[in-house]
């Protein structure tokens, strides 16, 4: 019974939770609502995964009603992949939000916190699962506008956060602007919202200027929330003065689910063939995602506040996985996709580390990291494989990932790119060096006694930090997860809709 | 032997045990004695697992160990084959006389953080392990990389500002080396061939070719940045900054070691001799390896201070082996492999002379040691018969690595190189043999110069004018300077057991 309308309980659960943690005033109960959802959807988009993999596509029509005229849930191996990424980083850092929360927002509002998140929570989950590209924007909506609020709520303690806040929710409206714009025009087109029918319909159209210009809007605003190099502008400043949980959070969510949605829009509504785009793909992603390579890089490299060079990084590592989609064949793909998997679980990783040290010191410059090497062993040592993993050395994942990514521009005949990639790599050892440098080399400064962060912070942390080893070691189960899905979004452009279901 | 105690089980537990030791020796961080203990029968323990298993590979044994896939297709795969067991052999037992050496200087000096240096040591030899028996590719640089982290700690040792310099330079020049040459040069292997095992006359004959070849086998040349190779060799001499068991850890058994037998490993494995010298692949690398060695040795001359001389000689020394392997003969090879045992013993025999003289007398410059042989005539002695091993006249370890790489010269028609090494060995007795000649023949320089060894470690050579360092200092360095002579007699025996794995 369950099991039939597990694709739309998998949303409306963390959604109907978070009204819930609103009406109880009590913060740990609040925590207790965020995590049992978290915890659900995590289970359920496994199991939902499973069941992808074992029948093939899932549907699910909202109301009965028939696609193309009503809502439908469509799960393929590509968004339940993306589905499982995002529920399994909320979770751990839900778990994670108990103690930092507790520390960073104020009691009276910690329930609406709570709220905030799930919310932001239900609408990735949204905008992953649904086949309807308008109500795609809904749930975009949904989590956008909940994040401005969730990265704002630090205002009381930095008032940085505000204008932080306030410049996302200025870029965010705009990203979303244009995506409704772009869809506007490809709906008076194709008459249809439904992106699998949409697809079909765009096949039939052929090449066509208000088609063209339709696409580059749905891109551009995409790409804003995804912070494509140059449209990253508001990154920086809201991943460093957000509450350290939901940097963690967004950093391992937000990018990952704009990039599918970007996948999604480039090859299954959207086909390779279209002309103009393998003309976006090759000359307009491939040489941003190599800029924000190398600029993000260095970038990063120059930075005194940790939380902003990881922010950095991050837009360094979207680089990494545009460059993966430029390519355009499966190994591209394939590589693509598994970087998003790998990257969320580093990065937050990371932020989760970074959330302890503020704990602790109330700071996270690079100068608060010295000494702490023997003061918080365990939040550390859990930084330094992070590190390691960003830099892609062997037993971690970005090794898994960099591995591929590099096969496969060799595999497109691309070597300077391939070169490019792997020289990049290399400037996250600068900026990594600095941080466990000051961590190990440098004496704590005087008088500061800290220890070990709570064991309800080092726990999920370190749930990260083992993944990252284990599916470095033993990358089979990602790399089969990542091929399934990339074979889902570019060997069935159509996602299987019964033959000509419109009139 | 116990029954059922397979090789594969052997070859497990050589890698387990230098790990499980770093627990022990971090669990011990309390009672000094028993942590050095620990360290040392973890040592003894680990060469026995080796030489077992090199008793059970003479038998006819074929060995190989795969743990489980990292990707499809990407193995942790380990084997057991004669270079790797040269390596392993020579390593774990040096370690047996670096820790007894180690706790001599360590106890001396009053080092702290000594558990983190045990600790790190024993992870150092770990992954030494696993280079040495790495079945693939893809191992040997997941264990070439954990070397590179587990040693970094013992660089830094001291953690003054120094130390953080030289870290990163260590750091950086290992790990950009290796990302930037050795993991492209991997994948672009992957990519024409489908396999990374290392294979008995080579995987890539037939695959690639022309000047793509010459470009592959650069990358991995200058990819095997332990190796030392110029321009990617700032990292050695800035290493000196760590404490001297840690300068002869890394240039006698772990890192460079590592880095020349990776090299010796991928141009015997991976390209092939064969295919090597079919392509010329070898022709102008042959030739940054010979600048590397003469501009070194120049270097080396040019230092005052002992321990950058022997890093700068450790440079041209290594350039041997790569050297060696550009040749593309199969004597060239041999000579490389023999170079990397006979140079380990030279070189580790001269390190902890270097810090037997430098704690009894607290002197790290070549000039001011004039005299110190008629007071140190144990640690000058060896000093003196490592010194002739690195020369390489007869009858040294060092004779026989000259004499194949003469000859690997000879049979690839490079006479050339065989008058760089002459040059190489002159300037060699131009830097090593000065100051065992200011210690023997010139007075001291003044009589309050006499060495006081100090500490806890009091040396009980005191005899007349006898002042010599600890005791567990002299005495490793005086065996391995004994071993260096005697492995002389060994040298047919172990050319014999290399050579059947460089036929096609």
């Amino acid at each position: 019974m369950m099991g039939g309308h597990l694709p739309i309980l998998e949303v409306m659960l963390p959604l109907a939770a978070a009204p819930l943690c609103a009406l109880v005033r009590r913060p740990m109960v609040a925590w207790g609502v965020a995590v049992a959802a978290t915890l659900f959807a995590l289970a359920g988009a496994f199991m939902l995964l499973t069941q992808v993999w074992s029948a093939g596509k899932l549907f699910y029509h909202i109301g009965g009603w028939a696609p193309p005229w009503g809502i439908e849930f469509r799960l393929d191996a590509a968004n339940s992949f993306v589905l499982a990424i995002v529920s399994l980083i909320g979770a751990v850092c839900a778990i994670y939000g108990r103690e930092s929360v507790a520390r960073e927002i104020a009691v009276q509002d910690q329930p609406l916190f709570y709220t905030m998140l799930l919310l932001c929570f239900a609408g990735m989950l949204g905008v992953v699962s649904t086949g309807d590209a308008f109500n795609l924007f809904v749930f975009l909506e949904i989590c956008s506008l909940s994040s401005y609020v969730l990265v704002a709520m630090a205002g009381a303690r930095e008032r940085r956060a505000l204008t932080a806040a306030f410049t996302y929710l200025l870029f965010g409206t705009i990203g979303a602007t244009f995506y409704v714009i772009g869809l506007g025009l490809v709906y008076s087109l194709t008459g249809t919202l439904n992106m699998a029918d949409m697809a079909l319909r765009i096949s039939d159209l052929g090449d066509n200027n208000a088609l063209q210009v339709g696409f580059a809007f749905i891109i551009v605003g995409i790409g804003l929330k995804l912070a494509i190099f140059p449209l990253h502008q508001w990154l920086p400043n809201v991943y460093t003065y957000a509450p350290a949980m939901v940097t963690a959070f967004l950093a391992g969510t937000a990018g990952k689910v704009a990039i599918y949605v970007m996948l999604r829009f480039l090859f299954t509504v959207f086909h390779p063939a279209f002309h103009f785009e393998a003309v976006t793909l090759q000359y307009f992603l491939l040489p941003l995602g190599l800029a924000a390579l190398f600029i993000a890089s260095v970038v990063a490299i120059f930075q005194s506040n940790v939380k902003r060079l990881l922010a950095y990084s991050s837009i360094a590592q979207v680089g990494y996985i545009l460059v993966g989609v430029s390519l355009a064949n499966i190994s591209g793909l394939t590589a693509a996709i598994l970087h998003v998997f790998n990257h969320a679980l580093m990065k937050s990783g990371l932020f989760l580390a970074v959330g302890c040290v503020v704990y602790r010191t109330g700071s996270c410059s690079v100068s608060a990291f010295r000494g702490l090497g023997g003061q918080m062993p365990w939040t550390m040592a859990a930084f330094v494989v992070g590190g390691l993993s960003m830099i892609g050395v062997p037993a971690t994942v970005g090794f898994i990932s960099k591995w591929h990514l590099v096969l496969a521009a060799m595999e497109r005949g691309w070597w300077p790119v391939a070169f490019a990639m792997i020289a990049g790599s290399l400037l996250a050892l600068f900026y990594f060096g600095r941080v466990i440098e000051a961590a190990y080399l440098y004496p704590a400064p005087e008088g500061r006694l800290v220890t070990e962060a709570p064991i309800g912070m080092v726990l999920p942390l370190w749930v990260l930090t083992v993944s990252c080893l284990a599916l470095g070691i033993d990358s089979e189960f990602t790399v089969t997860a990542a091929r399934a899905a990339a074979e889902a979004l570019l060997f069935d452009p159509h996602n299987g809709l019964p033959a000509q279901a419109g009139p | 032997m116990t029954i059922g105690l397979t090789p594969e089980m052997i070859l497990g537990m050589v890698l387990l045990t230098p790990a499980i030791g770093a627990c022990v020796i971090g669990a011990t961080h309390n009672f000094p004695i028993l942590r050095e203990a620990a360290s040392l029968f973890v040592a003894v323990i680990l060469c026995g697992q080796v030489v077992w298993l090199l008793l059970d590979n003479l038998a006819g044994g074929v060995t190989q160990l795969v743990v489980l896939d990292m990707a499809p297709g990407l193995t942790l795969l380990f084997s057991v084959e004669p270079l790797g067991l040269v390596f392993a052999t020579l390593a774990s037992a040096l370690w047996i006389v670096i820790t007894i050496y180690s706790i001599g200087y360590m106890r001396s000096k009053k080092e702290a953080h000594q558990t983190r240096f045990y600790i790190c040591f024993a992870l150092a030899m770990a992954s030494t392990m696993g280079v040495a028996f790495a079945g693939n590719l893809i191992t040997l640089f997941l264990f070439y990389e954990m070397l590179t982290l587990s040693t970094y700690p013992l660089v830094v040792h001291h953690e003054t500002d120094e130390a953080r310099r030289a870290g990163r330079v260590y750091l950086g020049v290992l790990l950009s080396t290796s990302i930037l040459f050795l993991l492209p040069a991997i994948i672009w292997t992957w990519f024409v061939t489908g396999t990374l095992d290392f294979t008995k006359g080579g995987i890539l004959a037939g695959k690639i070719a022309g000047p793509e070849a010459a470009i592959l086998f650069a990358l991995y040349l200058f990819g095997a940045g332990k190796a030392a190779l110029m321009p990617f060799h700032r990292w050695l001499p800035a290493a000196m900054v760590a404490p001297t068991p840690v300068s002869a850890f890394l240039h006698a058994v772990a890192v460079v070691k590592a880095g020349v037998f990776a090299v010796l490993k991928i141009g015997v494995y991976i390209f092939g001799v064969e295919f090597l010298s079919s392509i010329q692949a070898g022709e102008w690398m042959m030739w940054v390896a010979a600048f590397s060695l003469i501009a070194a040795s120049i270097i080396a001359m040019r230092k005052d201070e002992l321990k950058a001389r022997l890093a700068y000689s450790t440079v041209a020394q290594l350039a041997y082996v790569t050297l060696g392997v550009s040749l593309a003969s199969v004597m060239g090879v041999v000579g490389g492999a023999m170079q990397l045992v006979s140079h380990a013993l030279g070189k580790i025999t001269l390190f902890m002379c270097a810090g037997a003289i430098y704690l009894a007398s607290g002197k790290r410059k070549i000039s001011e040691m004039r005299g110190l042989g008629r007071v140190m005539p144990f640690t000058f002695g060896a000093f003196l018969l490592g010194a002739i091993s690195i020369i390489g006249i007869p009858p040294t370890g060092g004779a026989w690595s000259k004499w194949f790489l003469m000859m690997g010269a000879a049979d690839s028609g490079q006479q050339v190189m065989i008058g760089i090494w002459m040059v190489s060995t002159l300037l060699s007795i131009a830097y090593l043999i000065p100051l065992v000649a200011r210690g023997f023949f010139l007075p001291l320089q003044d009589e309050a110069d006499r060495p006081q060894a100090q500490g806890f470690e009091i040396s009980v050579i005191r005899l007349a004018r006898l002042r010599e360092a600890p005791l567990l200092c002299v005495v490793p360095a005086c065996v391995t300077a004994i071993v260096s002579v005697l492995i002389y007699f060994a040298g047919p025996a172990i050319a014999g057991f290399i050579l059947p794995v460089l036929g096609p």
